[in-house]
């Protein structure tokens, strides 16, 4: 997976003292007996592009709207740029929001839809009409200016609604599902738009979405949600190659995982006996464990070698035979069961066009990786 | 299913046959000559003209027409509230008992509704001294009773397929709920209005139960005026009098139809 952002001058996360732009402090909020959202902290900085990620039902929609205003926490508090905005309406909060549905309003044209924010705050005439020509230059809509909502295209649709709800200038940017109703190819290609808009107005983006690939391409932050907790909150890199907990591995991307238990601890390295891979398996990991305790080891399937021999006093080998096969034109994904009867899935690469000796079903081999290329979860 | 067909068409010829041929007749003898309404002398518009000579006649249709349209904007209003009270607010106290009674006047037997607000007029004018007699104002009043409740009903369908994150985008740009009903909610759901109000006149001006429970001296109703000089007899004015009603009636339902059909159609497009 890419990450669109190739540079990250700063890390506002990373510095204590600096203040949030959002403050999310133990916000809980039920619906009857039903929790949605289910004490959840968390801090946003300035600038960031932030997503929360989930399935559905995970309580990511009811977060942001809690944020625009629309619903109420049964308990906690959420600052924005300091002032606590827990009891303030929709309507006198500094964030404006991108619907999943757009909700143009249908008996306005492009213009009227782009300039209504601004007709509340009692925007002179002549700014707001600069400030509309900025907006429809800025996604690129000018001669869509005089049209109606029904006579554009989705993907025409979903800019009106971005330069809506940019054109107040809020502190923070809500976007539910951004990019949900358009089709594959435009999707990737908004993408990309979203991000350097975002980047070159500084505003900070807050974005809900159940798309791992999406949020893996525009974020600088991700928070995976699930049944209205926050799993993990993490840069995209960090959250694939370092899930903290078993749900993270699995959500995004694919994993193999092997549960055993800490035999020892060398510095910053663990011997882990799995007994599902008759085998002990060697993982880089830094925070101490107690030995005897019981962990899970996560590998991702690409980083796993076909070695041609076994490999003396190299760790993390295991003999297997291919079941399965698929050929998906980049990589191909094979599943290979152990003696045990465990499978492993594996990906490779098809470098060749037609490899030499191209791996087969039923074939013996042996796999291999570093201790580096695999985690251990303890949660 | 070809086989069927034929006995379709017969089911739907006496249907038709059934509801229209009493209209057909009254429409064609309106144009008869003779004074007998059922001996057929030849083609005249002279009922019409005879009609219009008929002064009792004009002003309970000019009253008719008057207390239609003031009925139907009152029953605009308060149906309106009551649908936006139904579909906008989940859960408040009072809700089901609202949602019943609403709906209520649309099953009551006209009968009912007219003695009860008979006996409720009378009551109130004991206790009050409002309203004062009865006539127009207190046949406005019933009529809204029981327009408004239809009026409910076509509000009520269209608030329901309204995209509700079209109020939150107005809310979140900062406009206060007031201006958001103004400026969003009424223009979307103005088509269901305007249906909702030539339903009400329909209903108003068709009245004479109601009306005749309520009404006064001094305030006689066309149906009234209709109904009572039928008794004496068929005169072929009435007949023409029928037909312009017949006309305009179902010229309002057309209308309303009509609204309503493109509301939908063009709702359909919005959700794309």
């Amino acid at each position: 997976m890419t990450n669109v952002r190739q540079f990250k001058p700063e890390e506002p996360w990373q510095a204590p003292e600096g203040e949030p732009i959002v403050r999310i402090d133990n916000v809980t909020k039920r619906f009857g007996a039903f929790y949605a959202v289910d004490d959840i902290s968390l801090n946003i900085h300035q600038g960031e592009f932030f997503s929360l990620l989930g399935s559905s039902g995970c309580g990511k929609t009811t977060l942001l709207r809690m944020l625009a205003g629309f619903e109420t926490p049964t308990s906690g508090h959420i600052y924005i740029d300091g002032q606590d905005v827990t009891n303030i309406p929709a309507y006198e909060r500094p964030v404006n929001m991108m619907f999943q549905s757009y909700a143009l309003f249908p008996h306005m044209n492009v213009a009227d839809n782009i300039a209504f924010g601004l007709k509340q705050e009692g925007m002179p005439r002549a700014e707001r009409e600069a400030r509309v020509a900025e907006m429809l230059a800025l996604v690129q809509i000018e001669p869509l200016a005089k049209r109606k909502p029904h006579q554009l295209s989705g993907g025409q649709r979903q800019r009106v609604a971005l330069a809506r709800a940019l054109a107040k200038h809020p502190k923070i940017l809500l976007l539910d599902e951004p990019l949900g109703a358009l089709d594959k190819k435009l999707r990737e290609q908004t993408q990309f738009e979203l991000v350097n808009i975002q980047e070159r107005l500084g505003i900070t983006f807050i974005v809900v979405t159940h798309d791992q690939e999406e949020a893996m391409t525009m974020s600088s932050r991700i928070a995976l949600m699930h049944e209205g907790r926050i799993e993990q909150v993490d840069p995209p890199r960090r959250l694939y190659e370092f899930p903290s907990t078993r749900y993270a591995a699995g959500f995004i991307g694919s994993v193999n995982l092997f549960d055993g238990y800490v035999i020892q601890q060398d510095d910053d390295q663990v011997l882990i006996q799995c007994d599902e891979a008759d085998s002990q398996l060697l993982v880089r990991h830094s925070q101490p464990l107690i030995p005897g305790m019981e962990v899970t080891v996560a590998l991702r399937p690409e980083k796993i070698r076909v070695l041609n021999r076994l490999e003396e006093e190299a760790p993390n080998q295991l003999r297997g035979q291919i079941k399965e096969i698929a050929y998906l034109g980049d990589v191909s994904i094979y599943h290979v069961e152990l003696p045990g009867g465990k499978r492993v899935q594996f990906t490779q690469s098809n470098i060749q066009a037609l490899a030499e000796q191209p791996l087969t079903w039923d074939e013996e081999i042996l796999l291999g990786w570093s201790a580096n290329s695999c985690g251990v979860l303890t949660e | 299913m070809n086989r069927r067909l034929p006995l379709l068409i017969t089911i739907l010829l006496f249907g038709y046959a059934f509801l229209y041929i009493p209209i057909v007749s009254l429409i064609v003898y309106s144009f008869n000559e003779s004074r007998l309404v059922t001996v057929w002398s030849g083609f005249s518009t002279k009922w019409y003209a005879e009609l219009l000579q008929n002064g009792p006649l004009l002003s309970a249709a000019w009253l008719s027409i008057r207390i239609a349209a003031l009925t139907a904007t009152l029953s605009v209003v308060l149906g309106t509230l009551a649908a936006l009270a139904l579909v906008r607010f989940r859960r408040f106290r009072g809700r089901g008992s609202l949602e019943v009674m609403v709906t209520a006047p649309l099953v009551m037997p006209e009968v009912i509704i007219g003695l009860s607000l008979l006996l409720l007029f009378v009551a109130m004018e004991n206790v009050i001294g409002w309203p004062a007699g009865r006539g127009m104002t207190t046949i406005v009043i019933a009529h809204t009773t029981f327009a408004m409740a239809y009026v409910a009903v076509v509000v009520q369908s269209r608030l329901a397929h309204m995209d509700l994150s079209l109020e939150e985008a107005a809310l979140d740009l900062g406009a206060r709920p007031i201006k958001v009903f103004f400026t969003i909610t009424l223009p979307l759901i103005a088509p269901s209005l305007a249906a909702g109000w030539l339903l009400a006149f329909t209903l108003s001006l068709d009245d004479l139960v109601v009306a005749s429970f309520v009404s006064g001296p001094g305030a006689t109703t066309l149906p009234m005026v209709v109904y009572s000089s039928v008794r004496l007899g068929v005169s072929p004015e009435i007949n023409a009098l029928a037909t312009i009603i017949v006309g305009l009636v179902a010229m309002a339902v057309l209308i309303a139809g009509y609204i309503l059909w493109r509301q939908e159609k063009h709702g359909r497009s919005d959700n794309l």
